[in-house]
C-alpha cells in the first residue's frame, strides 16, 4: 500500500510551491475517504481541495501527532496503522495496531497511542517511537470510541454491542468502571475541563453526560427534529469548543448538525449538513467546523461563531475521519 | 491442614468453571460449577435455551444450501458469548442449552423440567402445533417462548399466545419487504408462481396482500404442480431447462415473476429459465430476508466475523434470529440488572426497548402481538441490493411497521387481554 515515491515527487513539489504561497492563517483539513482509500487535504482559507493522495485499505479514524508532522491513519483493512509526514504526504511506515483498527487517540504527552480494535474486543496500547504494542485491554464487543481526560490519566472505550463506556486507568493499563450507555456507543468524548464525559449512542439516539469523576449519568441528551423520524437521528461525532461553551454533535442520516448549550444540555439548533455526518473537527483556533458526511461524499464547514453552514467541499467516497493541522 | 487443602482444590474447581465459560459458550454448564461461583461472587446467571424439534425437510435443490447441523444454535451460541462479554463487566452469566427431540411431547416434558429448575427463557425452532403445544402446556408459568424459525402469521394473529415473542419475521413483512422494493422499481405487474405446499400458498397469499396494499397487480397466477414424493423437477438439468420455459409460455404481460415456493421444491428452478425474459423475486431469485451473509453494513463485518471465527461457517438467517433473541434476554438483564422474569418482561415489552441488530436502525417488539420489527434486506443470492421499509412509505408511528400485519388489522388478542 506504501504509494510509489517516483509518482508523488512532481506532486510534492507542486504542494510545497502551493504551501508557500498560501496566507499564514490557513489550516489544513486531512479527512479520511472509507471507500476510496485516499486522504483528503483541504486549505482552511480557500476551503479548497488541495490534495488527495492514496493510503491503505479502508482508512477511517485519522489523528496528528503532537507536533502536527506525522498523521495517523487505521486502515482498517490492512490491520494497520500508517504514518504519513503531514507535510508532505509521504508515507513514513506503518505501526502495529491489532486487527481491525478504527479509532485512535494520542496521550497528551504524545506517546502511546490507544487503538479500538473493532474485530477483537480489544483495545491496543502502541509505542509510537518503538513502534510496539506495549499492552492490549480487554473490553467489550466491537469497541470504537476513544476518549481521553485532558489530565490524561484515564482512557475511556465504547463498546458497540455491549453498549458500555469502559474507564480505563492509563497508568495501570486497568478498566475501573464500566458505565451502561444507549444501544452503540459510538463516540467518547471528554469536555475541556475533564469533569464530563460525553457519549453518543447512534442506535439509541441520544447522548449520555457521565460525571467523569463519579461516572453517574448526570443526563440524557435526546435530539427531535420536525419532518426526520426518530430511527434516523442517529448520533455519532461529539466535538466541545476549548472555552466548553458549545457542543456539536453529529447525527448521522438525520443529515444534521446539533448544537448544545453545555450549559443547559439544550439543543440551540440543528445545522443541515451533507448525508449521513459521522466525524467532527475544529480548526485550531474554533472558528470552522468540518462535518464528514459519508453517503454525500463531502464535508460540510460550518461558521462556529454565526452557526451556519458556509460550504460544501466535494471529497473521495465516503468520507469518514477529519483532523485538523496548523 | 485441612483448610489448605481444601482451598487450592475450591480454588481449581472455580478456575475451571471461570475457564469453561470464557472459553467456550457454556455448554450446560454443570450445576456443580455454578454452584462454585455462585457464593464466592453472587454472581447472576441466567439459562437460556434453545429447544428444537427435529422434524423431516426435503433437501434444498442446491448443494450450498444444505442446512448445517448446527442452523440456529450457532447464533444463540455467538449471543451468548456477546451476552456474557457485557456480564463480564456487570457480574452476570448466561448460560446456553439446547433442548431437542423428533417428539413435542418429550419437548413439553423437557421444558417443563427446565421450567421446574428456573429456567425462564426459551429459543425455540418448531413447527405450528408443537409451538401452540408447548405455550399452552406452559401457560401461566413465569417463562417465555421466542418462536425464531416460523414465519406463520397465524401464530401472531389467529392463534398468538400471550406466552410466545417472535424474532422470526412473518411472511407478510417478507412479502411487504420485496414488494415495496418491486414497487419503487416501478415493476407493478407481478407473474405469481406459486407451490402446492400450505406454506406456498401462506406466502403467495401474503403477496396477494402486499399487492393490493402497495398498487401492484397480479397479472397472472399459475400453481406449479408436482408430487412432492417423487420430485418432478428431480434429474438433470436437461429436462429443467425445457420443462420451465413451457411452464411459463404464454403468461400475460408481467414486469416480474414472483414465486411462492417455501419448500424449496422448484423455486431455484425459474430464474433465468422463463419464457419471457424477466427478472424473478419471492422465495428465489431476489429475496427479503432477515439476514444475509454478505451484509457489511453497521458494523455488520465484524458482527460477521466474530460469527464466522465461533462456527467456522457463514450465518444463516435461523442463526441471526437466534441471535437475535439472545440478545434481547441479554440486552433487558443487562439494563434491569435483574433476572427477575416479570421485570425483565415488562422492561422488553414496553415501549422504549430498542435491540441493535446490525441493521442500522433499533429494532424492537409490536406491543400487540410480540412480533420484532426491524428493517429486512432485499438481496440476491451473493449481494444485498436493498433495505426495506423504502424510502416513501410512511407510517404514522414507526415506518418499520409498514412491514407486515399493522396494528390496526390485527386479529391477536392474548396481548391485550392478558
Amino acid at each position: 500500500m506504501t504509494p510509489k515515491m517516483s509518482h508523488l515527487l512532481p506532486m510534492l513539489a507542486a504542494t510545497l510551491v502551493a504551501l508557500a504561497t498560501t496566507d499564514a492563517q490557513a489550516y489544513r483539513a486531512f479527512v479520511s475517504n472509507e471507500k476510496e482509500n485516499t486522504i483528503t487535504v483541504i486549505d482552511s482559507e480557500k476551503l479548497e481541495v488541495i490534495k488527495t493522495f492514496k493510503v491503505g485499505q479502508r482508512p477511517r479514524g485519522i489523528v496528528l501527532t503532537n507536533d502536527n508532522k506525522t498523521l495517523l491513519v487505521c486502515t482498517s483493512d490492512d490491520h494497520t496503522i500508517q504514518m504519513y509526514n503531514a507535510d508532505t504526504y509521504e508515507y513514513i511506515k506503518n505501526l502495529p495496531s491489532g486487527s481491525d483498527p478504527e479509532l485512535l487517540i494520542l496521550h497528551p504527552s504524545g506517546n502511546p497511542l490507544y487503538v479500538a480494535n473493532e474485530d477483537d474486543n480489544l483495545v491496543t496500547v502502541v509505542d509510537v517511537v518503538k513502534g510496539q504494542v506495549i499492552n492490549e485491554i480487554p473490553v467489550g464487543v466491537e469497541p470504537e470510541g476513544m476518549g481521553m481526560s485532558p489530565d490524561g490519566k484515564t482512557l475511556v472505550n465504547t463498546s458497540e454491542t455491549t453498549n458500555m463506556a469502559h474507564f480505563i486507568d492509563t497508568t495501570t493499563g486497568k478498566t475501573f468502571d464500566n458505565v451502561l450507555v444507549d444501544n452503540r456507543p459510538r463516540v467518547a468524548q471528554f469536555t475541556p475541563d475533564g469533569k464530563q464525559l460525553w457519549v453518543s449512542a447512534e442506535i439509541g439516539g441520544t447522548v449520555t453526560i457521565i460525571d467523569a469523576l463519579t461516572r453517574k449519568i448526570m443526563t440524557k441528551i435526546s435530539f427531535d427534529i420536525p419532518g426526520v423520524t426518530k430511527e434516523a437521528i442517529q448520533p455519532v461525532g461529539i466535538r466541545i469548543t476549548k472555552d466548553g461553551k458549545k457542543a456539536f454533535v453529529a447525527l448521522g442520516p438525520a443529515n444534521r448538525v446539533a448544537v448544545i448549550d453545555t450549559a443547559t444540555f439544550k439543543v440551540e439548533k440543528y445545522l443541515l449538513v451533507g448525508q449521513r455526518v459521522w466525524q467532527l473537527a475544529f480548526t485550531p483556533d474554533d472558528k470552522l467546523l468540518f462535518s464528514t458526511n459519508g453517503t454525500s461524499n463531502d464535508v460540510s464547514v460550518i461558521d462556529v461563531e454565526t452557526l451556519k453552514v458556509v460550504k460544501s467541499i466535494k471529497t473521495g467516497r465516503y468520507p469518514w475521519g477529519v483532523v485538523v493541522a496548523p | 491442614m485441612t483448610a489448605q487443602r481444601i482451598l487450592p482444590a475450591a480454588l481449581a474447581l472455580a478456575l475451571a468453571a471461570a475457564a469453561g465459560i470464557g472459553a467456550c459458550p457454556t455448554w450446560g454448564l454443570s450445576a456443580v460449577a455454578q454452584e462454585a461461583v455462585k457464593p464466592a461472587d453472587a454472581k447472576l446467571v441466567v439459562p437460556i435455551f434453545m429447544v428444537r424439534e427435529q422434524r423431516e425437510v426435503a433437501l434444498p435443490l442446491s448443494l450450498l444450501d444444505l442446512p448445517p447441523k448446527d442452523d440456529g444454535v450457532a447464533g444463540g451460541q455467538l449471543a451468548v458469548n456477546d451476552n456474557n462479554t457485557t456480564g463480564r463487566f456487570l457480574n452476570q452469566e448466561f448460560t446456553f442449552e439446547v433442548i431437542e427431540s423428533t417428539k413435542p411431547d418429550q419437548l413439553i416434558v423437557d421444558v417443563s423440567a427446565k421450567i421446574a429448575a428456573g429456567g425462564k427463557f426459551f429459543v425455540v425452532d418448531a413447527s405450528n402445533a408443537t409451538l401452540l403445544a408447548l405455550a399452552d402446556a406452559i401457560k401461566g408459568k413465569d417463562a417465555i417462548l421466542f418462536n425464531a424459525a416460523n414465519p406463520d402469521d397465524r401464530l401472531r394473529e389467529e392463534d398468538c399466545r400471550a406466552n410466545v415473542m417472535h424474532t422470526a419475521p412473518t411472511r407478510t413483512m417478507l412479502a411487504d419487504a420485496l414488494g415495496q422494493y418491486l414497487i419503487w422499481k416501478r415493476w407493478k405487474s407481478w407473474f405469481l408462481v406459486a407451490g402446492s405446499l400450505p406454506e406456498d400458498k401462506a406466502y403467495a397469499d401474503a403477496l396477494k396482500r402486499t399487492a393490493k396494499r402497495f398498487g401492484a397487480t397480479i397479472v397472472e397466477e399459475r400453481t406449479f404442480a408436482y408430487d412432492p414424493g417423487s420430485r418432478r423437477t428431480d434429474g438433470g438439468f436437461e429436462q429443467v431447462q425445457q420443462q420451465i420455459p413451457t411452464f411459463t409460455q404464454g403468461a400475460k404481460a408481467h414486469d416480474v415473476v414472483v414465486v411462492a415456493d417455501e419448500g424449496g421444491l422448484f423455486g431455484e428452478y425459474i430464474p433465468y429459465r422463463t419464457w419471457d425474459p424477466r427478472p424473478v423475486a419471492g422465495t428465489a431469485g431476489l429475496i427479503a430476508t432477515p439476514w444475509h451473509p454478505a451484509l457489511e453494513l453497521w458494523g455488520g463485518t465484524q458482527f460477521q466475523n466474530r460469527f464466522r471465527k465461533l462456527s467456522g461457517r457463514i450465518m444463516r438467517p435461523l442463526d441471526y434470529n437466534v441471535w437475535l433473541a439472545v440478545r434481547a434476554v441479554g440486552e433487558a438483564v443487562s439494563r434491569k440488572k435483574t433476572g427477575d422474569f416479570k421485570e425483565v418482561m415488562a422492561y422488553m415489552q414496553a415501549p422504549g426497548f430498542d435491540l441493535a441488530g446490525f441493521k442500522g436502525i433499533a429494532t424492537s417488539f409490536r406491543s400487540w402481538n410480540g412480533q420484532l420489527r426491524q428493517p429486512l434486506l432485499v438481496a440476491t443470492p451473493k449481494m444485498l441490493v436493498s433495505v426495506s421499509p423504502q424510502q416513501g412509505f410512511l407510517h404514522q408511528t414507526n415506518e418499520l411497521d409498514t412491514l407486515g400485519v399493522d396494528k390496526p388489522e390485527t386479529k391477536c388478542k392474548a396481548y391485550t387481554t392478558k
